[in-house]
């Protein structure tokens, strides 16, 4: 069996009496997909920004490959180079172009030469057809162009895991398609990734393992294929048709 | 007007006009320097010298620089701190100055949204990194017009300098007249050397507004 990437043990994370995330443990191993769905609220932002260390964390502990990853830990900027992550809404540098963009933390932080990192950053740019806007600033941007820049940037820190929060949920309907396409591309190449989304048929697509979270819980946890044709829970069931839509005639 | 007289003083007047911008840049810089540490400050909650950075913020808005001089320059001596007028004149207005930068560059960091921040920690940047190359580009931006704005406002606070006997612009001109009683002259001199020293300011200020704008707004 493949090593664990991303080991999160009984993590426990609350918000001054609010608990938010109880005792989850969950793992994501090499070149694995994992997809987080579940209610608004219940957690699944914050699941992703404790592992970024974004958060601290009230009990538990998160590993990346054995290394401990938490808000007070040294070795915070090269842990959370480990962690790649891209927001729902993009978060790119207005002030810079898309090639600065992508080339600010590889360059500035990482100290790596600038002219291997731009010829990387080249490549991924045209792989997910962007190439020629390079030198664009993001406001000149569509929605869907910035957030496929979002993950060249994120992956050229070449982090061990990527993680999506909702990152087509801001997005106008016809832009949705040419970013999931782009998360699937990674998949196949064999990334290793953890996904949250409301998108269902792409979860389907796209996931090895399905995760439902609620009540600060992972209350299921299976397949794809199992978790769309037969889910255990109830919970499992009534989150799926919220998804059906069906008119009484 | 007797402009063989005003061509006579004229070097006079031109060596208090460069003793005026040198002070006025040197306390300014000194005042932008102060404010970023003050505004940095505030915004990373460092627990004491926040409290520290707040009230120095109120003390140096709410007291005259008049005042202000004073304390620095009889004040020091007194606890055996030797100091020059030209020292004094910088440190005051770099005082009085830090205050209002302060204010100027916290506005501007608050108007950028934390998620920035935590985008350029998230690709591993450390905190002064992502302060540097992503926060303070942006703040800039807005803060521009308030940092104009009170760069301006301290050149002209210079004016109170002659109180501690700095022979900048307001004192030779006081000097001048009441030496020669020549106050047309000497008037028309003094507004004169400020306007060259300020409209070039407020001008080069309008400038670098137009060309920060870009930087601020949209994601
Ligand atoms: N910074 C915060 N302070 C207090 N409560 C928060 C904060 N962030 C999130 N929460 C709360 O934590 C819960 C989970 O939020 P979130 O992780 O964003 O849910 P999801 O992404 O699943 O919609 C919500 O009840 C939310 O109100
Ligand atoms: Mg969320």
């Amino acid at each position: 069996m493949p090593e664990a990437v991303l080991k999160i043990s009984h993590l426990t994370k609350r918000f001054d009496d609010q608990t938010v995330l109880d005792d989850l443990s969950l793992e994501v191993r090499e070149g694995e997909t994992v997809v987080i769905v579940g209610p608004s609220g219940c957690g699944k932002s914050t699941l992703l920004r404790c592992v970024n260390a974004l958060e601290d964390i009230q009990g538990g502990e998160i590993r990346i490959r054995g290394e401990e990853i938490r808000h007070d830990g040294k070795n915070l900027p090269e842990m959370r180079r480990k962690v790649g992550m891209v927001f729902q809404n993009y978060e790119l540098f207005p002030h810079l172009t898309v090639i600065e963009n992508i080339l600010l933390a590889p360059v500035k932080a990482q100290k790596r030469r600038r002219e291997e990192v731009r010829a990387e950053a080249m490549e991924l740019l045209e792989r997910v057809g962007l190439k020629e806007k390079a030198d664009s600033l993001p406001r000149q941007l569509s929605g869907g162009q910035k957030q496929r820049v979002a993950i060249v940037r994120a992956l050229c820190v070449h982090p061990d895991i990527l993680l999506f929060d909702e990152v087509t949920a801001a997005l106008d309907p016809e832009m949705v398609r040419e970013v999931l396409d782009v998360i699937i591309g990674l998949a196949e190449r064999g990334k290793t990734m953890l996904i949250v989304t409301h998108e269902m048929s792409f979860a389907r697509a796209v996931a090895d393992r399905i995760i439902l979270l609620s009540d600060c819980r992972i209350l299921e946890e299976s397949s794809p294929e199992e978790f769309f044709t037969a889910p255990k829970t109830e919970q499992a069931k009534k989150f799926l048709q919220s998804f059906e839509f069906r008119r009484s005639r | 007007m007797d402009w063989a007289y005003i061509g006579r003083v004229l070097p006079l007047y031109g060596k208090a006009a460069w003793l005026t911008f040198r002070t006025g840049t040197a306390g300014i810089l000194l005042a932008a320097a102060v404010g970023l540490l003050g505004a940095a400050a505030l915004r990373w909650r460092v627990p004491v010298i926040r409290r520290i950075v707040s009230a120095y913020v109120e003390v140096s808005r709410n007291t005259p620089l008049l005042v202000q001089l004073f304390f620095i320059y009889y004040g020091l001596p007194k606890i055996g701190i030797r100091t020059d007028p030209e020292f004094c004149g910088i440190a005051g207005l770099a005082f009085l100055g830090g205050g209002y930068m302060t204010e100027a560059f916290r506005s501007g960091i608050e108007a950028v949204d934390s998620l920035q921040e935590e985008s350029a920690l998230s690709l591993g940047l450390t905190q002064s990194q992502a302060f540097i190359h992503v926060i303070l580009p942006q703040a800039a931006a807005v803060s521009a017009p308030a940092v104009m704005a009170n760069v301006v406002f301290l050149m002209k606070e210079t004016s109170v300098f002659s109180a501690v006997s700095l022979m900048d612009l307001m004192f030779t001109a006081k000097d001048q007249i009441g030496l020669y009683y020549r106050t047309a002259e000497s008037l028309l001199l003094l507004v004169g050397a400020y306007l060259m020293i300020l409209l070039p300011l407020s001008m080069l200020g309008t400038f670098l507004e137009r060309r920060l704008r870009h930087a601020g707004s949209g994601t």
